[in-house]
């Protein structure tokens, strides 16, 4: 068991290795993509900036407060797009009957898929979250516990499995479809606009549905309220980690896409 | 060595007539043909044989290939390679199969080709005394040298087909399929590819089954045919058993296709 998860892990920086000197090929094409995803993030951050700059405080929330709940949501996001864009971009996988190739090799579907596009790319939004983050850390007055740090990472944890089991739903769903659906897009981009603010800012319904149904609120919500001090139940620690559960159903269908892939012409 | 019992595939395929009108009216309700892609199948191929595997387009031998290499999984039927049902069994069958498809590479664009070799050495976790003995005599065998500098998209066709199968045989599989390997190849590259799948299978004892429309392919490698022909095995036998004095190869099959109406 441990022997395979070393050769899967070593498996996976070699298919990471391999991404990164394609990409190199074309520098022009990388480094323009790089900075274009550090200001696109910018000027989100431009918004909120400017936002409060007329209202103090949005439902009882701070500017530097909304700053490490939105820098945390987006680091997730854009770690797990970075690792699971193979996910992201799988319809043109099934579509063209690569994924056979995939089932020809002696290794999990899923290692495979995630490690045929790492997106460094990324890293320009990567950039851009880590200085909000370090922002939103030094500047919300929190008292930094040791119980609160790991209550971060924990939520950085949960955050990215969550986000991982979006991507892998959407994968999924391209068995049967064959096409890339766009609306799936609201749980993904979506839920990084939305998560800009705490959950609660939305109202009751949507804190019950992200709670129960997509569990965005168990990673931002419920242990933002935690580091802020307004709640102490420890319970709140361990809340994102719980929604890590969410990859189990996500794990499922992706199987039951796998035993319906019907390839393709020739 | 290979049994395939009665194996039956189908697919629902959409039909719709020309024209924007009718692509909007099958956004709404649309019309299914079932295809029969494998109706009723068997045969059995022992180690270490050559089969060349016939049939005019569409007639299924993808979909054989497929299901033989685990890809697809049969609505019917039984189909068992030393032991294993490859869609049940389907990793630990793959590492004994290597596939080549003529159309579809399976080597890193951008990257040089033996950066994608040294990716599956890992993949197949390949020892790495076993990976250089074979790697070498593979590059020596398909005069691959200088090519596996350069990356893959730089690469000839032919020069790009000689590295796929290259890639296909780095793990010492038992059994090779290759779909259409000669498919877009000059003359230069046809007997050089020929050539290297006979070696393999005489030195290796490589069970090789072929698909291909070049008759010269069948002609130079194999002795036994099977002919497939709109899901159906139409015959089982050597090339002497269809050759006709006065016809070349290509007639006599084109006559073959002819009389079976398919």
């Amino acid at each position: 068991m441990l022997n395979k998860m070393i050769r899967a892990i070593k498996l996976y920086k070699h298919y990471i290795s391999i991404n990164i000197r394609s990409m190199m090929q074309y520098k022009a094409s990388f480094f323009a993509t790089v900075i274009g995803q550090f200001l696109v993030s910018f000027n989100v951050f431009l918004g909120i900036f400017v936002m409060f700059r007329r209202f103090n405080s949005v439902s009882g929330f701070t500017y530097s407060e909304v700053m490490l709940c939105y820098s945390i949501v987006l680091l997730e996001y854009t770690l797990a797009e970075m690792y699971a864009r193979g996910f992201d971009t799988f319809s043109g996988m099934v579509r063209t009957g690569s994924f056979d190739r995939v089932l020809l090799r002696p290794r999990s579907e899923i290692l495979q898929v995630l490690g045929n596009k790492f997106e460094l790319t990324r890293i320009g939004r990567l950039m851009q979250a880590v200085v909000m983050f370090v922002y939103g850390i030094t500047q919300s007055n929190v008292d930094w516990s040791v119980f609160r740090v790991i209550t971060v990472v924990f939520m950085l944890i949960g955050g990215t499995m969550l986000f991982t089991g979006i991507f892998l739903i959407y994968a999924a769903i391209c068995f049967f479809t064959l096409e890339g659906l766009e609306f799936m897009n609201i749980l993904t981009n979506g839920a990084v606009e939305y998560g800009k603010y705490p959950i609660s800012v939305y109202g009751k319904r949507m804190l019950q549905f992200t709670t129960f149904v997509i569990p965005y609120a168990l990673v931002q919500y419920y242990p933002l309220m935690y580091i802020l001090g307004r709640k102490s139940s420890p319970a709140y620690i361990f809340l994102p980690l719980l929604a890590s559960l969410f990859l189990i159903p996500c794990y499922l269908l992706w199987r039951f896409g796998v035993r319906h892939y019907k390839s393709s012409g020739s | 060595m290979i049994t395939m019992e009665n194996v039956c595939k189908s697919y629902k395929v959409a039909k719709r007539n020309a024209g924007f009108l009718e692509a909007c009216k099958a956004l709404f309700s649309r019309e299914y043909e079932e295809i029969h892609a494998l109706d009723n199948v068997s045969f059995t191929i022992r180690d270490g044989e050559m089969v060349g595997y016939i049939g005019p387009n569409g007639a299924g031998k993808s979909s054989t290939i497929k299901i033989l290499s685990g890809i697809l999984t049969p609505d019917s039927g039984t189909c068992l390679i030393d032991g294993r049902v490859p869609w049940k069994d389907r990793i630990r069958h793959v590492k004994e199969i290597g596939v080549v498809f003529g159309q579809r590479s399976q080597l890193w664009w951008d990257v040089p080709v033996i950066d994608s070799f040294e990716l599956l050495k890992d993949i197949y976790s390949i020892p790495e005394q076993v990976y250089r003995s074979n790697l070498e005599e593979l590059t020596d065998l398909l005069n691959l040298g200088e090519l596996l500098r350069s990356p893959a998209r730089q690469l000839s066709l032919g020069q790009r087909m000689r590295c796929e199968i290259a890639a296909s045989l780095l793990h010492s599989p038992k059994i090779l399929f290759l779909d259409e390997p000669t498919i877009g190849l000059d003359a230069v590259s046809k007997l050089a590819v020929r050539d290297f799948i006979k070696k393999q299978n005489e030195t290796h004892g490589t069970t090789v089954i072929l698909t291909t429309h070049d008759m010269q392919d069948i002609e130079a490698l194999t002795n036994r045919i099977i002919l497939i022909g709109k899901g159906r095995i139409l015959m089982d036998g050597t090339i002497n058993d269809i050759k006709q004095n006065d016809l070349t190869i290509d007639e006599t099959v084109a006559q073959l296709y002819r009389s079976y109406e398919i």
